[in-house]
């Protein structure tokens, strides 16, 4: 439970092989897809959670590319990440119409009440914080996803709570 | 017999509790030996109602809202499935102002039908467009397109007969339809809530475009932060399969539409088209200098019609009722209607569709009801992030693309952000310039490196250093951004920017915080 990357799921138990098994079946279930790179590193990290490095070298194999232009499609999109996230993930937005709302008071508590910082996972593995610019909620704002799910007219109160919870819950996340 | 009953499968209505709603619902129909049929509708748009519930009764629909799941009780209790009063009642969705004062083409079956039941988006008057373009020649539809006056709604406003023809008349043998579903403009959803609660008229609209123009392969770019949509349009997909919307045999014709749904991965910049269509083909999505343009040369190099959600879901409309019909609405070159959305600070936030010619004003305070926190109203960003701030001397601007270029404004995608009077102006001019630092592709100079110097220099401002030369140094640095960028990200970035400065200086001149740090001195970090 204390590990630097503490996932209590898949990432951190999967073997070497199970995870490589795991990359080589997204490769194999998309090679005849169209512009197959951006489905390739959703599959895995739908199914991992983040996008291993090792992931790199086939990726590029797979798809005639060289592993910097691999490297290049995985640094340049936000979604992507390349260690393992906690086991629930809590993106808060940063748009306009958040911030007309208060989450900048929002994102202050998240730091000084729960030591959460942006791109950063708990110290217990439990929740990685990430922004996110606009989730299509502007008229209940602000708003919050909590592991894929869209939560409106966000309070510091209802983000203790469901902290609260995610705490105490496995899963949500790969 | 049951009672239908509506309850919204939106993920704004989910995120105000909606789903716990519906299983309350469902729960004490069963301990109370009452039989309903349950339907997740769309939204209607009232979000400050949601989550909204409607039962249909002898008089037609009634709404109750906001329903939570702890009201559901008392609601039967009222019997409010014959309609009975109740404090949360509010009688005939259609007669509550807000929905009375719109004029919904676009969204005419949103929150009314079952999003993912052909039949009932038939008996609502599906369809009848793609049946039509079935039946005639591309050009006529093309001219269609034209004579309907409909502009590009995901912000540049191009005049879509042009783009049309356009691709008609390419040359190639395979050729494409893309629909720009990256509603990344903080401020935006009614591409979200079309596909959410309608999905099929977007397909529908797709399937004439490629008739139009000559292609049989759709592709939908869909940003990955609408997982709830995604879901839906993929069952809806499915869906128009099965009822011969999509394929190889359209509606029996032997006609031919195939479409296919890529997910974006959190880049702002993949919202302009070629930044889009490097995406789609797999790579960074870095902005592809025009010419040529993608009408000609786009995705894979082939001729390619990009539009945005609105615009293809406009067309079935367009070929059912005629161009004529969809141009009878609007002011000046501003044909049609434009699904507009009331966001961050106001009373009654949600989807206002109504005809080009509304002014701000209209819209701020007969349907929004002012402020949400009740403070004064300071400053409305219409268009998304890089939409001018406009102050209450701007109110009286009427919405359409004239008059808003003409004030230095953009109605973009119709998003409303409003602001009450504790907006500090020089800190949203400087999240402007971070936003544009955070999200720029970084292909060309002005955009790449002018943002963060544009941070830097706000910086100094809000600080309090030398002031009239960093004002002067900014104004000189939005002018290259304006002149120089490859794209709109960089170029229009100055738009919020000047207009903080030039409609609420006063914010520029404060006196400097006591202790440097805290949010206005963090330096950008690449999310």
């Amino acid at each position: 439970m204390e590990s630097r990357h503490p996932a209590n799921t898949s990432p951190t138990v999967l073997g070497t092989q199970d995870l490589l098994a795991t990359i080589d079946s997204v490769i194999a279930a998309n090679r005849s897809v169209a512009g197959a790179l951006l489905p390739m590193l959703h599959g895995i990290q739908d199914l991992l959670g983040y996008v291993p490095s090792t992931a790199v070298p086939r990726l590029a194999d797979a798809l005639n590319l060289s592993q910097a232009e691999v490297h290049g499609v995985l640094s340049f999109y936000h979604d992507f990440r390349t260690v393992p996230p906690g086991r629930h993930i809590l993106r808060l937005c940063r748009a306009e119409a958040c911030q007309a709302m208060g989450c900048d008071a929002l994102e202050t508590h998240l730091q000084k009440r729960h030591g959460l910082t942006f791109h950063e996972t708990s110290t217990d593995g439990a929740v990685t914080l990430e922004p996110v610019y606009c989730l299509g909620n502007c008229a209940c704002a602000p708003s919050v996803l909590v592991d894929g799910e869209v939560r409106g007219r966000v309070t510091s109160e209802k983000l203790d709570r469901w902290i609260q919870e995610l705490r105490t819950t496995a899963g949500g996340n790969p | 017999m049951s009672v239908t009953v509506y309850v919204p499968n939106d993920s704004a209505a989910i995120g105000l509790g909606a789903n716990a709603t519906a299983q309350a619902i469902s729960r004490i129909a069963a301990e109370r030996g009452i039989s309903i049929r349950l339907i997740r509708n769309g939204s209607r748009g009232l979000f400050w109602l949601e989550p909204f519930v409607e039962v249909v009764t002898t008089e037609g629909r009634i709404g109750y809202g906001p329903v939570e799941a702890h009201d559901v009780p008392s609601l039967f209790d009222a019997q409010f499935l014959q309609g009975g009063s109740h404090r949360l009642r509010l009688g005939a969705p259609e007669s509550i102002p807000y929905l009375a004062g719109q004029e919904r083409l676009t969204f005419s079956r949103v929150g009314i039908i079952d999003p993912l039941s052909i039949s009932d988006y038939e008996a609502h008057g599906g369809g009848r467009g793609l049946r039509a373009a079935l039946q005639a020649e591309p050009g006529d539809l093309v001219e269609e397109i034209s004579q309907s006056g409909l502009r590009g709604r995901g912000g540049a406003a191009f005049p879509a007969g042009i783009k049309w023809k356009t691709v008609l008349n390419a040359r190639a043998e395979q050729k494409y339809i893309v629909c720009n579903a990256d509603e990344g403009d903080s401020g935006t959803f009614s591409d979200r809530m079309i596909l959410e609660g309608d999905p099929f008229v977007l397909i529908e609209g797709m399937v004439i475009a490629g008739l139009a123009v000559g292609a049989t392969e759709g592709y939908i770019y869909l940003r990955s932060e609408y997982p709830h949509a995604l879901s839906i349009l993929l069952a809806a997909i499915q869906n128009a399969h099965e009822a011969g919307y999509l394929g190889s045999n359209l509606l029996g014709t032997g006609k031919r539409f195939q479409l296919h749904v890529r997910r974006g991965a959190g880049a702002y910049i993949c919202g302009e088209e070629t930044a889009m269509l490097e995406s789609l083909e797999g790579k960074r999505g870095m902005v592809r200098p025009k010419p040529p343009i993608p009408a000609l040369s786009g995705l894979w190099g082939r001729p390619t019609l990009i539009h945005n959600v609105m615009t293809l879901a406009a067309v079935p409309l367009i070929l059912d009722k005629g161009g004529a019909f969809y141009a009878g609405f609007g002011a000046g070159k501003s044909r049609g209607t434009l699904p507009f959305q009331l966001a961050g600070n106001i009373k009654r936030g949600g989807l206002v569709e109504k005809a080009f010619g509304v002014t701000l004003r209209e819209m701020l305070y007969e349907f929004g009801g002012g402020s949400a926190s009740g403070r004064p109203i300071r400053a409305v960003q219409v268009g998304g992030p890089l939409g001018a701030y406009l102050p209450e001397s701007k109110f009286d601007t009427t919405l359409d693309y004239e008059s808003f270029a003409a004030a230095e404004a953009m109605v973009g995608h119709g998003g409303i952000v409003v602001f009450d009077d504790t907006v500090d102006m020089a800190k949203m001019a400087r999240y402007a310039m971070e936003f544009c630092a955070i999200e720029s592709c970084g292909k060309c100079t002005p955009c790449r490196i002018g943002s963060t110097r544009g941070v830097e220099v706000i910086d100094r401002v809000i600080q309090g250093k030398q002031r009239t030369e960093n004002l002067t140094l900014l104004r000189d640095l939005c002018d290259t951004l304006s002149n120089a960028s490859l794209c709109a990200m960089g170029g229009l970035t100055p738009s919020p920017v000047l207009s903080a400065l030039t409609h609420f200086p006063e914010d520029f001149h404060r006196a400097p915080a006591l202790a440097p740090g805290g949010r206005a001195s963090r330096t950008i970090r690449r999310h």
